[in-house]
């Protein structure tokens, strides 16, 4: 069995570590503020102007003026702070956001992603995705390792026009946790319900086995 | 020593925008539907004004900001980031009546910047090797690629602000900030409608998020409708607690 939405979400959490300030992005991504303990100081950054995002508020406080980068109404935590679009792509542009977590259609075996547009379809438009690729000091990607008709996401290229060129380190899909390394994608670890030679299969790209590579477990 | 007089007030939406004319390129301020100038929107729909270039982040919904002029056809070309949540506006792209420049919201944010700031343009790293960089300047800093990127400004810039005064200065609240400040700087005439607007002298000068000198027109707005695009919400435990503890406080009384 390939990894929950929530199982993904949960093992990316584990990658925030203290006192980050992280931007995450709309699906999966959103679900890992859900695991990050409350023991950790965690910023969260929402790039229509937020430091310090909260959870959604309670039914009959919400707020017209305070959303999310997801349109979501939302609350802020101690701390946080508003500001214009044009300092919260500074922050994000000059590397002041350590991780951003977003999603993919495509990734290739050299960290391109590619998410924004598939040719004929109509296209919704990148919003923030090529800021964050292009200037977040690290970035994770969640996604679903293979399409509906079992064809791998992860790709010797990508097919699908880019969002961003060699950018992305770590990939954490249904089927496992891969690193992307000049040797192009690296298993880390793999499913609990799936053997690594299964994960190799239905990938593309060029793929090897991390000499620790390990079973996930939850 | 002297008070400044403000010619800048107008009574309303409709006088404000005296001047707007067929085909021109209109700056517009909002993140969804959060923050956006839903008076002035209102009255270019009346207006009938067409053939408009609509810089925005996005493009409302069906029935609400933008996509109230998408509706009525007035909109000839779009440049957002994003655009979906919106139906008109893929039917009238798809059947080619509506031209779209997609710009990736960083490169937006700054680009509405530059034209306020009298910068003609500036490289970013964003885009690069991507459709985005197509036909655009590359340049090599420190051993990375960065493409050239165009200030845009705009005959007429609208914003939608919290409070304001009758000199122009602005305070925005909360989210409802986002592209509004830079929108306001980049306008030949700016326009900037507010909750509340307040006599000179009434806003602490340290809050002011926009001085007034890039404000031209201000109004009062009315009747603001703030639509909440995504309603999302957690499950009120606590406040039932409270509610519960209300209710056998009632009872004891």
């Amino acid at each position: 069995m390939p990894l929950t939405r929530e199982q993904i979400a949960k093992r990316i959490a584990e990658e925030v570590q203290e006192g980050y300030t992280v931007n995450l992005g709309i699906g999966i991504p959103t679900l890992v503020a859900n695991y990050i303990p409350l023991s950790k100081s965690v910023m969260l950054q929402s790039e229509n102007g937020l430091l310090g995002m909260g959870p959604f508020p309670f039914e009959g406080s919400e707020d017209a003026d305070l959303i999310n980068a997801g349109k979501q109404t939302i609350t802020t935590v101690l701390g946080s702070s508003f500001f214009s679009s044009a300092d919260s792509f500074a922050m994000i542009r000059g590397g002041h956001i350590d991780l951003t977590v977003l999603g993919a259609m495509e990734v290739d075996q050299d960290g391109s992603i590619a998410n924004w547009m598939v040719p004929g379809k109509m296209i919704k438009g990148m919003g923030g995705a090529m800021d964050l690729v292009a200037g977040a000091k690290n970035v994770i990607v969640a996604m679903q390792h293979t399409d509906k008709e079992g064809n791998s996401k992860l790709r010797t290229k990508c097919t699908l026009p880019l969002t961003g060129v060699k950018c992305i380190k770590k990939i954490v899909s249904d089927f496992g946790v891969i690193e992307i390394t000049e040797q192009g994608f690296v298993l880390l670890e793999h499913a609990p319900d799936m053997t690594a030679d299964h994960v190799l299969k239905f990938t593309e790209g060029k793929m090897t086995l991390h000499p620790k590579c390990k079973k996930m477990v939850f | 020593m002297s008070v400044f007089v403000s010619k800048k007030v107008y009574p309303n939406a409709k006088s404000a925008l005296e001047g707007v004319k067929d085909n021109m390129t209109l700056l517009v301020g909002g993140f969804g539907l959060c923050g956006i100038p839903e008076n002035c929107i209102e009255a270019l729909r009346d207006s009938g004004v067409k053939g408009l270039t609509c810089v925005s982040n996005n493009a409302g919904v069906d029935d609400f900001g933008l996509g109230l002029l998408l509706q009525t056809r007035q909109i000839k070309k779009m440049m957002s980031s994003y655009v979906g949540e919106n139906a008109t506006f893929e039917r009238q792209f798809m059947l080619g009546e509506l031209e779209l420049e997609f710009c990736p919201q960083g490169t937006l944010a700054e680009r509405l910047r530059a034209g306020g700031a009298g910068i003609p343009g500036f490289y970013t790293a964003t885009g690069v090797g991507t459709k985005i960089a197509e036909g655009k300047e590359i340049r090599r800093f420190d051993n990375r690629d960065y493409i050239l990127e165009k200030a845009i400004t705009g005959d007429f810039a609208f914003v939608k602000a919290w409070k304001g005064d009758k000199f122009g200065n602005l305070i925005y609240r909360k989210t409802a900030r986002n592209f509004n400040p830079m929108v306001a700087t980049a306008g030949k005439i700016t326009i900037a409608e507010v909750e509340e607007l307040v006599e000179i002298g009434e806003l602490n000068p340290d809050a002011i998020h926009t001085p007034g000198v890039f404000v031209q027109r201000i109004f009062q707005g009315i009747n603001y409708e703030k639509r909440i695009e995504q309603r999302t919400t957690q499950k009120a435990v606590q406040i039932s607690v409270h509610k519960a503890v209300a209710k056998s406080v009632q009872k004891r009384a």
